[in-house]
């Protein structure tokens, strides 16, 4: 796995969400996986609760059914603007690559606002095609704080 | 500015210009200028926070060791709770007798006292002054006067009380104890999730809401919304409805008890009679949960009770959602922004499974739940919705006029409740 492969994977994981098109969000990671948003303070103290928290692919989608036909929230979008992955050595698990992100949120008025900062802690493991896909994902945001409320995925 | 054609004495206590419309009798009718104006927000502190009220602190498991301290907040105010080695719980202002600079720093640590940065002033655990830097000068030049007493200075103390492991205060010297505060029912409820038990921070999180603290605590009382606004249940057909629910406001109003729990006796006819889809509320949607392990928690209280939210006034949260814990404690940011602290809990001896039930639970709740992310923008809705209507008021009717204990949760009689304890702290 090359680092340009995972920069491309990556690329593409915040256009998915940034058009609006987290139907297929779930399709970048693993079936059995895991997913938590949490913040630099909680990681720091080993806090294992998240602001999300998902370990399987079929939990991603219930989020996505519930973002389009469950829960209410006013409409906005996300911009992702995401700095480079360092990799680490690849270890039996797979491959792990820390990501910094920046996610500034467009409110359905126009009011834009940094939403979110942080940094992606990976763990990559090939599918069968040989591409990268997500089997941890763990969003460490630097501020303990969420304004409003946190609908779409970071 | 006052308006010197009006006689102060009819104004409202806290009101430094008329309201808008005057209160209207009764607890149905809540004007909106209550949501809006400085001054009404001024005297709450006076009378609600720093009034005759407990406000949780912290967990006690949080300062646990002698020494152990959190920086928290009393309605906004910088609170220091402390465990001094008497191993007695202490709570006083973070604020420096000297200047005013807060005195830690930090959100919680250790300490053996504590030093304030700007000029070295210190502070046992109790919050008794005890240090003051060059207090008699250097080579005889400076210094304190000599009638300066550090005992005659200390932070404002607060009275503290802990409740099954969690950290009241009350700053006024007239509150009653805490358990009369809560009453008979909230007590025994609190205990019945939190008695005996060993408690484990296992996320801390904070939600900045846009609107008012008033509509975030009325939201929390208010049962009848539940279903109407969190749609996770209804959309994947996860009512049931054997189950059986209720609401206990307290006597004074202020605190309150939603919950529902399986009704056991329906659901044995459902089975006799081998009913298993009468069980299930119908949709008109064809969604279900790729993984609906997330619902497959355990009755971990033994109880049957899925859902208990508890609210003590004025700020107060306790929610069990299934095996989904939470303390929330509601903080006013001015008129309108508000701070939701959130602390998911667990206890020391959780099985792995059933800590691991209650971080796929955490999706429930939260600034990102299924069942609670509206919560955190409807109180916008409001704030924003009432622009320019300050002479107008909401409605409260459902349910009748009162504010007592009930069987449905379709009422507002909890929300009544709220307005009937705020009133009487604020006079207004």
């Amino acid at each position: 796995m090359q680092i340009t492969d995972i920069m491309a994977v990556q690329a593409r994981y915040a256009r998915c969400i940034d058009t609006d098109r987290i139907e297929a969000w779930p399709e970048f990671f693993t079936e059995s996986c895991l997913y938590r948003i949490t913040t630099a303070e909680n990681h720091r103290l080993g806090y294992a609760a998240g602001i999300i928290w998902a370990d399987s692919r079929g939990m991603l989608e219930d989020r996505v059914a519930a973002l389009r036909e469950a829960n209410i929230y006013e409409r906005h979008a996300y911009r992702h603007v995401l700095g480079l992955p360092l990799l680490e050595e690849e270890g039996p698990e797979g491959v792990r690559s820390e990501t910094p992100f920046l996610v500034a949120r467009i409110m359905r008025d126009g009011a834009t606002d940094l939403f979110a900062t942080g940094r992606y802690l990976d763990l990559w493991r090939a599918d069968e095609t040989g591409a990268p896909k997500l089997a941890e994902r763990i969003v460490v945001c630097d501020s303990s704080r969420v304004d409003t409320l946190l609908a779409l995925p970071l | 500015m006052p308006d010197h054609n009006i006689p102060d004495a009819v104004l409202p206590a806290g009101l430094t210009s008329p309201p808008e419309i005057p209160w209207p009798e009764g607890l149905t009718r809540i004007p909106y200028w209550v949501f809006q104006r400085d001054d009404v927000a001024a005297h709450e502190q006076t009378r609600v926070f720093r009034g005759d009220t407990w406000n949780y602190l912290c967990l006690e498991a949080e300062i646990r060791e002698p020494g152990d301290y959190r920086a928290t907040t009393l309605g906004g105010v910088p609170i220091l709770a402390v465990r001094d080695h008497d191993g007695e719980i202490y709570a006083f202002e973070n604020r420096c007798v000297h200047r005013g600079a807060l005195i830690a720093l930090e959100d919680f640590g250790k300490t053996r006292e504590f030093t304030c940065v700007y000029h070295a002033w210190s502070y046992d655990l109790q919050g008794n002054l005890k240090g003051v830097a060059f207090k008699d000068g250097i080579n005889g030049q400076g210094g304190m006067p000599e009638c300066f007493r550090m005992a005659e200075h200390s932070p404002r103390k607060l009275r503290t009380a802990v409740v099954h492991g969690l950290v009241f205060a009350s700053a006024s010297d007239t509150v009653a104890p805490v358990e009369e505060y809560l009453g008979e029912d909230i007590l025994d409820r609190i205990g019945r999730v939190l008695g005996g038990r060993e408690v484990e921070v296992i996320g801390r999180f904070t939600q900045e809401l846009p609107n008012n603290w008033k509509l975030y605590v009325e939201n929390v009382r208010d049962s009848y919304h539940a279903s109407l606004l969190h749609l996770f249940f209804t959309t994947f057909e996860l009512n049931k409805l054997n189950m059986k629910g209720g609401l206990i406001v307290s006597e004074s109003g202020g605190n309150h008890v939603s919950y529902s729990a399986i009704d056991r006796e329906a659901e044995a006819k459902a089975k006799a009679a081998n009913d298993y889809a009468a069980q299930n509320i119908r949709s008109e949607s064809d969604y279900r949960l790729k993984d609906p392990s997330v619902l497959e928690g355990q009755d971990e209280f033994g109880d049957g009770v899925t859902l208990q939210i508890l609210s003590v006034f004025p700020g107060f949260v306790l929610q069990q959602i299934q095996n989904a814990l939470a303390i929330r404690q509601v903080v006013p940011r001015g008129v309108g922004r508000t701070d939701l602290h959130w602390t998911y809990i667990g206890f020391k001896d959780d099985t792995p499974e059933l800590r691991t039930m209650r971080l796929k639970q955490g999706n429930l709740v939260g600034p990102a739940g299924y069942v609670s992310m509206e919560d955190g923008c409807v109180g916008g809705f409001v704030q924003r919705g009432v622009v320019g209507a300050s002479d107008r008021h909401a409605v409260l009717e459902m349910g009748g006029t009162d504010a007592r204990s009930t069987r449905t949760r379709a009422t507002e009689a909890s929300v009544r409740g709220f307005w009937k304890a705020y009133r009487q702290h604020t006079g207004l």
